[in-house]
């Protein structure tokens, strides 16, 4: 019998739970690398509520991670476990962990390469115009995930996932996806 | 109908009729990677349809759901601009209608961030990121197709002028989108229509395309459930499971 059955679990102890739930689409991180869990709390009768926010508006995989994690604490003896979605503030890369980004590297994957939109700066007045205007937008130094060549091109905007844009290293020749600054 | 709930609905009638059109093209883009790009834009429009939805379903409170305003209502209950439900046509006619789409919904987007309305300004702010994304992408492919082949050039040229008359829409506004101005939930028109234009234009001079007057007549009525005739033929697909069995789950 785990500890959680007994009564109260602790938050340390569901965040260190959750950090083993997989990302469905890329296994080799998981939903505490990538982010996308916000906040986690507990009540003293074994019951549990976790918040997370969603990566991409329409992205199928949402559903089932968060079945993997209600599966996940249900599996480890949390009676009741909450889900709530959270929008604000908006998920980005940028709530990628350093560790999650290395592990993206070592599975093939180049991680998101420069920050994302302000979205502050927008809501105080910033130029729109200026996020749209081509030539203007700086294009991402994407390194690749293989021989570690700066050399490389994008193929597509789009890859396997939403998350996800297809390179090329322009060295090792090899193509690559690129996790997406977004 | 609380002109919030309206004004909510036809932002996710939008976003769901053109996700529903690039869903169309699933299979069959010209290149695999405009195949995949197609369907994530399908696909993150989708995502932005089921957070307006939800939000109008909740101020509506009359027990409707998402999927039932996706799935049981007529096409003159749906509030869209006439635009998207445009039929897809050659390559050229499905980019320049998400080019015009896109410029207007990055600006409309933009500006709800800074919305009175709380939830409005989330589902915003969420969608920004996607919709600038689909921007470039889109102005890109105008660039691209317009300053092409004389073959691409021609036929670029002839989607833009087909496709203008329904640009209009966008930026005629109603007396709910004036009351949704007057309670600081949605921006006004004339900032959102010179943005707009200047960016439609910057892109047209670059693709080497002759932008079509402003000044042109325009079409209306979509926003008021005066569809054409292809929103009908685009519902009887996408509804067809819930008109044959209605109420069936998974």
């Amino acid at each position: 019998m785990s500890a959680a059955a007994a009564g109260a679990v602790g938050v340390d102890q569901v965040w260190s739970w959750l950090a083993e739930v997989p990302d469905p689409e890329i296994p080799v991180i998981s939903v505490v690398d990538l982010g996308i869990v916000r906040d986690v709390a507990v009540d003293g009768d074994g019951g549990c509520t976790v918040t997370i926010t969603p990566t991409y508006s329409g992205c199928p995989a949402m559903q089932v991670i968060a079945d993997a994690v209600t599966d996940a604490l249900r599996e480890r003896g949390v009676r009741r476990v909450e889900l709530r979605t959270r929008l604000s503030p908006a998920w980005t890369t940028d709530w990628m962990s350093e560790e999650g980004k290395a592990k993206l590297k070592g599975y093939g994957i180049a991680p998101p390469a420069q920050r994302v939109v302000d979205i502050s700066g927008l809501r105080k007045g910033g130029d729109l115009a200026a996020g749209v205007k081509r030539g203007a937008i700086a294009k991402p130094k994407v390194v690749c995930p293989h021989c570690g060549s700066s050399h490389t091109e994008n193929t597509s905007q789009f890859g396997s996932t939403p998350c996800k844009a297809l390179y090329k290293c322009l060295d090792c020749r090899e193509p690559f996806d690129y996790f997406k600054c977004h | 109908m609380d002109d919030i709930v309206t004004y909510l609905l036809r932002q996710g009638d939008n976003a769901l009729i053109l996700s529903q059109r690039l869903s169309e093209l699933c299979g069959k883009g010209p290149a695999l990677e405009e195949d995949m790009a197609l369907t994530n834009v399908a696909l993150d429009l989708l995502g932005q349809t089921r957070m307006w939805y939800a939000y109008a379903a909740e101020l509506e409170g009359a027990g409707r759901d998402e999927d039932r305003l996706a799935y049981h209502r007529d096409a003159h209950d749906f509030r869209n601009c006439l635009l998207v439900e445009q039929n897809n046509g050659n390559y050229a006619d499905t980019m320049m209608r998400q080019f015009f789409f896109d410029t207007w919904h990055y600006f409309l987007i933009g500006a709800l961030t800074r919305s009175g309305d709380a939830r409005v300004r989330e589902i915003a702010e969420k969608s920004l990121k996607e919709v600038t994304y689909h921007l470039r992408r889109s102005g890109d492919l105008i660039v691209r197709l317009g300053d092409g082949t004389d073959v691409s050039h021609a036929k670029t040229q002839a989607a833009a002028d087909e496709l203008w008359m329904y640009t209009g829409e966008f930026f005629n506004y109603d007396a709910v989108d004036q009351a949704m101005v007057a309670a600081g939930v949605a921006p006004a028109a004339e900032p959102l229509r010179a943005q707009w234009l200047a960016h439609v234009g910057d892109i047209f001079g670059e693709a080497t395309l002759a932008m079509p007057s402003p000044e042109a007549w325009m079409q209306k009525g979509g926003k008021q459930g005066r569809h054409s005739e292809h929103l009908g033929y685009l519902l009887a697909e996408m509804q067809f499971l819930q008109r044959a069995y209605p109420g069936a789950e998974w």
